[in-house]
Order: C-alpha cells, then sequence, then structure tokens
C-alpha cells in the first residue's frame, strides 16, 4: 500500500546517441571507445615535463634565467589544452538520418534508380555535385542513412560519419574533424616546440654541469635527464615531421583522408575545388575560420514519451515513427527498403524486414576499382618503434572507403547483420 | 480547401502529421551552409512558392553571415589562440549568435507563415544541419483529402 515514488530520471540525448564514442561528465566530453593510447600519451608529455621541472629548471634557472622554467610552464599547459581540447570535443560528427529522413532519401533514389530487374545489383548510391568546377561524387551511407556531406567521411571506430574527416588518432583518442582540426594542429605544433624546448635545454643542462663535475658524474646526479633526452629524441622526428605534414595539407587545404586516398592529385586533370589557391587564404581559412558548433546535442534532454532516438519496442512509439513506417511500407512496394541493422529502431524492424530484402552492400560500399592506396599509415618516414615518446605519425582511420583488410569488414554485399559487428 | 489553423499549439493538438519534405542542401557553393531553393511539389498547394523561397533564401544569408571568413573571424580566432582557446568556455561565438537568430527567425516564420497554413518548419541544427525538415499537418476531421503527392494519407496517424 505505500506509494512508491519512483524519482524521473533525465535520459539526456548523449545516452542515446548510436555510434561507438565514450561520454563522461554528462555528455560535455566525447571520446572513442579505446583511450589505451590516449592515457600513454598524457602520460609521456606529463611524466617527461616533471623530470625536466624536476631536474633541470632549478639548475637552469639559477645559472641561466628564471624564465627557462616560466616558458616552460606556460608551453607545457598551452600543450596539455589543447590536447584535451582535442580528445573531449566533439569532432563534427553527423547525426544519423531519424527514420523519416532516412525514408525520403531511400524514395529519391529509388526514384532516380528506376526499375532494377531482379536479380540484377543496383547501381551504387551515388550523388553527384558540381563544386568549383569540379564533379564530386557524394556517397550514400549505409550505417548512417545519408548521403555524406563532400569531405564527411565514416570512421569505423568510431562508427560514426565525421565532417571534413581528417584521421582517427589514437593518440588522442578522438577522430579529428573538422570542429578539433585547428585543435590537433596547435597541439602538434606546440608539442613540436616543447619537445624542441626540451631537448634543447637538457643538452645545455648537462654541458654546463659537465664542465664542472664531469660527464659520468652528471648523469648520475641527474638520471632523468637520460630518459628525458631518450623520449625527445624519438618524439622529436614523429612529431615535427607530423606537424610538417600537417602544415603542407593545411596549406593546400587538404585533409589526410583525401591525401591518403589521392584525391585531388591532379591525375585526370582533378584538382581541389576547395583550395583557395593561396597559401594564406587556406591557412586562415583552417586556422581561423569560425568555430564551428557542434550539430549532436549531446545534453540536450529526451522527452520521456519520445521514444525517437532509442531502439525500443514500447507500443506506444510516436505517431511520426509510425507513420513513416506506413509511408515506407505503402510506397516502396518491391524495391530496397531500409536497411535495418543494429540501429533501426524496433517497432521499424518487422515490417522492414517484410518487404523484399535486396542484396546491398550493408554499411559502406567498397569503391569499384581496387586500386585505391592501402590504408597506410605514415606519411612521414616511419620511425622507430616503442620507445617512442609519443608521436609515430597517426595512421588514418580505417575509412571504409579504402579496400580495407580487416576482417570484420563485410566484402561483399550480405545480410546487414554481420557487417554492424564491429572490431 | 486547404484547412486553416490559428497558431502552432491548435496545430499541434488538432492536427495529425501526414507527411514531411526535406530540403537538402546544396553543396554547389563548396561545404558552407547553404540550402536548396527548389521548391518541392508537395508544397505546391500549401504555400506560395515566393514565400517558401524567401525563407530560405533568409536562411542561406544567416549561415553565410555565421560562415563569414574575414576580419572579425581572424580576430576572434587569433584571440582565442592566445588563451588557448579557453575564452570559448566563457564567450559565445559570432556563429552560435547567429545561429540563436536563426532559431528566433525559424519561430516567427512558423507562428507567422507556416503554422496557419498546416506546416511546421525543424531549425536544420536539429537534424545536423543536413536538411530543413517541413512537417506538413492534416486536420483530423478531413481524413480523405490528401496533401502530399506521396503520402496516402493513412487516414491520421492516431
Amino acid at each position: 500500500m505505500s506509494a512508491v515514488m519512483i524519482a524521473k530520471k533525465i535520459t539526456r540525448k548523449w545516452e542515446k546517441l548510436p555510434g561507438k564514442n565514450t561520454f563522461c561528465c554528462d555528455g560535455r566530453v566525447m571520446m572513442a571507445r579505446q583511450k589505451g593510447v590516449f592515457y600513454l600519451t598524457l602520460f609521456l608529455i606529463v611524466g617527461t615535463c616533471s623530470l625536466f621541472f624536476a631536474f633541470e629548471c632549478p639548475y637552469l634557472a639559477v645559472h641561466l634565467s628564471p624564465a627557462i622554467p616560466v616558458f616552460a610552464i606556460i608551453l607545457f599547459l598551452f600543450v596539455i589544452a589543447m590536447l584535451l581540447r582535442t580528445s573531449f570535443s566533439d569532432p563534427g560528427v553527423l547525426p544519423r538520418a531519424l527514420p523519416e529522413e532516412a525514408a525520403f532519401i531511400e524514395m529519391e533514389i529509388e526514384a532516380a534508380n528506376g526499375n532494377v530487374p531482379a536479380g540484377q545489383r543496383p547501381p551504387p548510391r551515388i550523388r553527384n555535385v558540381q563544386i568549383n568546377n569540379q564533379i564530386v561524387k557524394l556517397k550514400y551511407c549505409y550505417t548512417c542513412k545519408i548521403f555524406r556531406p563532400p569531405r564527411a567521411s565514416h570512421c569505423s571506430i568510431c562508427d560514426n560519419c565525421v565532417d571534413r574527416f581528417d584521421h582517427h588518432c589514437p593518440w588522442v583518442g578522438n577522430c579529428v574533424g573538422k570542429r578539433n582540426y585547428r585543435y590537433f594542429y596547435m597541439f602538434t605544433l606546440s608539442l613540436s616546440l616543447l619537445t624542441i624546448y626540451i631537448f634543447a635545454f637538457d643538452i645545455v643542462h648537462v654541458v654546463l654541469r659537465s664542465v664542472d663535475s664531469g660527464f659520468v658524474n652528471t648523469l648520475k646526479e641527474t638520471p632523468g635527464t637520460v630518459l628525458e633526452v631518450v623520449v625527445c629524441f624519438f618524439t622529436l622526428w614523429s612529431v615535427v615531421g607530423l606537424t610538417g605534414f600537417h602544415t603542407y595539407l593545411i596549406s593546400l587545404n587538404q585533409t589526410t583522408n583525401e591525401d591518403i586516398k589521392g584525391s585531388w592529385s591532379g591525375k585526370n586533370r582533378v584538382q581541389n575545388p576547395y583550395s583557395h589557391k593561396n597559401i594564406l587564404k587556406n591557412c586562415c581559412e583552417v586556422l581561423c575560420g569560425p568555430p564551428y558548433p557542434s550539430v549532436l546535442d549531446r545534453r540536450g534532454m529526451i522527452p520521456e514519451d519520445s521514444p525517437a532516438l532509442a531502439p525500443t519496442d514500447t507500443p506506444a512509439a510516436s505517431t511520426a515513427v509510425n507513420k513513416s513506417v506506413n509511408l515506407v511500407t505503402q510506397t516502396t512496394k518491391t524495391t530496397a527498403p531500409l536497411i535495418p541493422n543494429e540501429h533501426t529502431p524496433d517497432d521499424a524492424k518487422p515490417s522492414i524486414a517484410a518487404l523484399p530484402e535486396k542484396s546491398h552492400s550493408p554499411k559502406e560500399e567498397k569503391p569499384p576499382s581496387p586500386g585505391t592506396p592501402p590504408k597506410s599509415p605514415d606519411p612521414t618516414p616511419p620511425k622507430s618503434p616503442d620507445p617512442t615518446p609519443s608521436k609515430s605519425p597517426d595512421t588514418p582511420s580505417k575509412s571504409p572507403d579504402t579496400p580495407s583488410k580487416s576482417p570484420t569488414d563485410v566484402k561483399f554485399p550480405d545480410g546487414s547483420k554481420e557487417m554492424s559487428q564491429k572490431l | 480547401m486547404a484547412t486553416e489553423f490559428h497558431n502552432l499549439q491548435e496545430l499541434r493538438h488538432s492536427a495529425s502529421l501526414a507527411n514531411k519534405v526535406f530540403i537538402q542542401r546544396d553543396y554547389t557553393e563548396g561545404t558552407i551552409c547553404r540550402f536548396q531553393t527548389k521548391f518541392p511539389s508537395e508544397l505546391e498547394s500549401r504555400i506560395e512558392r515566393s514565400l517558401f523561397e524567401d525563407t530560405v533564401k533568409t536562411l542561406n544569408n544567416y549561415y553565410a553571415e555565421a560562415e563569414k571568413i574575414g576580419g572579425q573571424s581572424y580576430l576572434e580566432g587569433c584571440l582565442a589562440c592566445t588563451t588557448a582557446y579557453l575564452i570559448f568556455l566563457c564567450m559565445e561565438t559570432r556563429y552560435e549568435k547567429v545561429l540563436k537568430k536563426i532559431s528566433r527567425y525559424i519561430q516567427e516564420q512558423n507562428e507567422k507563415i507556416y503554422a496557419p497554413r498546416g506546416l511546421l518548419i525543424t531549425d536544420p541544427i536539429d537534424r545536423g544541419m543536413r536538411v530543413i525538415e517541413i512537417s506538413i499537418y492534416e486536420d483530423r476531421g478531413s481524413s480523405g483529402s490528401s496533401s502530399g503527392s506521396s503520402s496516402t494519407t493513412s487516414s491520421s496517424g492516431r
């Protein structure tokens, strides 16, 4: 007989977002699922700088100038701020299409394709757009059910379409895209400066001390220096190289993804339609352009009666969802229905599954020509393996547009379920 | 013929959703945010072409203003960089200010022009800046009349 009062739990939108991100601080922080390498990055930076402040700074402040540690602290704080900003922000994720929008796009595709004879594979879902006298192909994303905007790409690690996708960086534990590219660049730039700074003053410190006490004694007195020099030496090559590479990309207004795929390599007279043909303008646009807002609305609240975002089989599904399913059932009688996958709302699944299935390439289409470059890592010369203190150049994400060698990617058109199995 | 609604409240309570039209992005000028001004056929009987085009053009102008790369955006960018972008935690960027203006504009357009005609515009930011979603409503009373060409109004969504 006791009236049990159930506290009304506020559900925020981030809790229901599809994709493989992890969220912290009630949706304020957004990262990829695998964060191990990010912690390593943080550890290396903080660790090396702590050693520098402990071993070198007292000596240098006294013998050379107190400005040295002060500047080091400022640079260190800037590096950490940029790292956290890159890692914690939304890279420019495009939200998936809601059912009505997905159905609308399907109808448009059907209308454009006309009737495909049974047994024949339907044409690939591509829209052509002319940008600055270049034909750019917009590809359809089977996971997000949208035609990707130009320069967007689907990150298979985070399972999201990201606008102006550059690459997925495990070192920062996040994708690098439109919204956080400038922070990523400032991070690599400032880290390069910090590394050079620490390395230089380590050498200075060892030299100065050796004059007084001899080389071997110096190393015994300040063992941290040895560690720092080793870390900085390896970091230097990789991070400075990476910074140089991204400076080159920025001056051409290209992304790592486009560079690796050779989208604007110049063959067949294909040129980059986004470039202003002026290095300064390109740099200004990428680094000093307006900071774009996140379109994800992580902290918005989901009203209790609307299951729009969540796959659920509550009978009280919103009328909108039912309506759209009815529309799909009635209007697309014979042809490609929405491909159900793990993200299809449960109440839409039965009616969709009832429609004749076509064998589409489940998630992302494979390019028709196998000639695309493999997802090879480094634009900079490959550096020494593990003791690398932080950054060997980032591996671009397994963008599904390249023939991926991952066993989890489905190579052939298949039932949609398998394709949803990810890493 | 076209059912008259008086305001947004009435629209939501006494009307049922018949169809949705999605105005797609126009990428001919690059990746800046711009929407196509092509008039969709589903709206032909619901609203005048000029009103619709005005709305979309005004929205396009707002977005162009937000994304304009010029003196002010450089200043904002450089200033923010010197503060390690911490200033964005307390300051509203120009883009965010324009987004608020857009939101107010859409609200006003809905109240004055679209709701009386049984239509409702959804702010593009709620759809990932990919589409302008226009919902077409039917009065629950008139179940037989269909407005959209592709919707077989399965007599009201229940």
